[in-house]
């Protein structure tokens, strides 16, 4: 990771990892307004313990294991470096514009650790959240950092991988291990629609994010692609014309298939634009990023429509289809449409690293620690809704709420 | 089913892996995308023992 050298991109760097959080918070709202409304004061107090419990912990293990402030560990053999020195970040210069290095990880793992959430809401206990990413911030993220480092050539700017793909991953890992809601799928595995208690959230929070992917595009361009602070321009532009590319491919295939869009899956699209943006938002040209984001916007729509009927997968935000099927495509997408030859080869390493370690490692972790600390929640606390079982307040308290005429009897 | 998968996942990746470290030159590239097919396939496998649980449980 580039250091930022001079004091004008030091600053503008920093200004950039400032509007990271947004993204947290827009993820936030959009899991919390795809949920259900019982359990939407637990969706937004469990992202902020998920975000709070990631940051510790990168700060007590994850940049030691990444080994974020070393010189490149691969060249002396990464197991002999391994655990490093560097717990609790110790030997940072902090009066040293080269400590800002250690944001970019943070946040984005904060941000990663974040994604899995949307996937299992309604249904993932608080504890089993904070305990699982302990594992996520401390390990699994920061070995995939880890292992990318080797490969200086891997364009991933913006995370595309190392936070939406590994996030996206964890998420699939986190439905199978807890299985789908209550009365979401029949006996015939035909799935019912339980539907969003909040569109404006998932809207708003979609607003939100676009802020937060502008800072933290621009800043992995600078620190992880060694782009110039002029160059932040291009980012920007690449960023935002991705995700309206990608929201509208996603309302007209949503107005082909529905007859008419649907209102969470162009805010999908969104963030599947942002999503896929972020890995080549340093060296795509507008055109092909506004094609990234085209694909990206069709792909989310069919993807979350695959996952629910075909492959029983319940996934209440789409993250798996947002994060991690267009995070890949914008790895992919990087890969794609560079100018340097053999760039396509050295994404696919990234994708296979992500599939061929970190899924089956985050799976086998989180199916380990979910033997010893019962993830999900018990029926009647799903039946009750997690406010009220987890936290002892509804989120809404003065809202007759709680209809289950959706549900199949 | 499902373990198998995962056994292929990491198969596919000990082949990118292997390509990466033991051989040099033109013939990298093959092997890589051999590893990457390998996980494909493997990835294919876990969907599909997770199929049967996933209705199950609903």
């Amino acid at each position: 990771m580039d250091a930022p050298t001079n004091l004008l991109a030091f600053g503008l760097c920093l200004i950039f990892l400032i509007l990271v959080p947004f993204t947290v918070a827009g993820l936030a709202l959009i899991n919390a307004g795809l949920g259900r409304s019982r359990s939407a004061a637990h969706a937004m107090t469990t992202a902020l313990c998920v975000m709070a419990t990631a940051m510790l912990t990168y700060f007590a293990l994850g940049s030691a294991v990444q080994g974020a402030h070393e010189p490149p560990l691969w060249n002396n053999g990464w197991l002999a470096t391994l655990p490093s020195k560097n717990f609790f970040f110790h030997g940072i210069s902090w009066d040293q514009p080269a400590a800002a290095q250690i944001l970019l990880p943070l946040l984005g793992i904060s941000l990663a650790s974040v994604v899995p959430l949307g996937a299992v809401s309604d249904r993932l206990r608080l504890g089993a959240a904070c305990a699982s990413t302990v594992l996520f911030a401390g390990l699994i993220d920061p070995l995939f950092l880890r292992a990318m480092a080797r490969f200086g050539a891997f364009q991933d700017a913006g995370g595309s991988g190392f936070i939406q793909a590994v996030g996206g991953l964890t998420a699939l890992a986190f439905v199978w291990l807890l299985g789908p809601r209550q009365g979401k799928y029949a006996h015939g595995g035909m799935p019912a629609a339980i539907p969003a208690h909040n569109q404006v959230f998932v809207l708003f929070g979609c607003m939100l994010s676009w802020i937060g992917w502008l800072g933290l595009n621009s800043a992995g361009a600078m620190m992880r692609a060694g782009a110039q602070a002029e160059q932040s321009i291009l980012v920007v532009v690449n960023t935002t014309f991705a995700a309206a590319a990608s929201a509208l491919a996603a309302a007209a295939t949503t107005r082909i298939r529905f007859r008419r869009p649907d209102a969470s899956l162009v805010g999908n699209g969104w963030m599947a634009g942002l999503v896929a943006s972020s890995a080549g938002c340093a060296t795509l040209k507008p055109a092909t990023a506004t094609i990234t984001g085209i694909v990206a916007g069709v792909l989310v729509v069919l993807s979350v429509e695959w996952f629910e009927l075909h492959l029983k997968v319940d996934d209440p935000c789409g993250s798996v289809s947002v994060h991690a099927v267009c995070g890949i495509w914008g790895l992919l997408a990087a890969g794609i449409f560079a100018e340097r030859a053999g760039q396509f080869t050295v994404q696919i390493i990234g994708i296979a690293t992500l599939l061929g370690f970190i899924f089956p490692l985050t799976y086998g972790l989180n199916y380990l620690l979910n033997r010893f600390l019962v993830y999900r929640v018990s029926p009647d606390g799903e039946r009750q809704g997690l406010d009220l079982h987890e936290l002892g307040a509804d989120a809404y308290p003065e809202f007759v709420v709680h209809a289950d005429e959706f549900l199949q009897r | 089913m499902k373990l198998g998968g995962f056994l292929l996942l990491l198969s596919g990746w000990g082949i990118v892996v292997a390509a990466l470290t033991l051989l040099h030159g033109h013939v990298v590239a093959p092997f890589i995308y051999a590893g990457f097919a390998v996980e494909i396939l493997g990835l294919v496998l876990v969907f599909r023992g997770h199929l049967p649980a996933a209705v199950k449980l609903g």
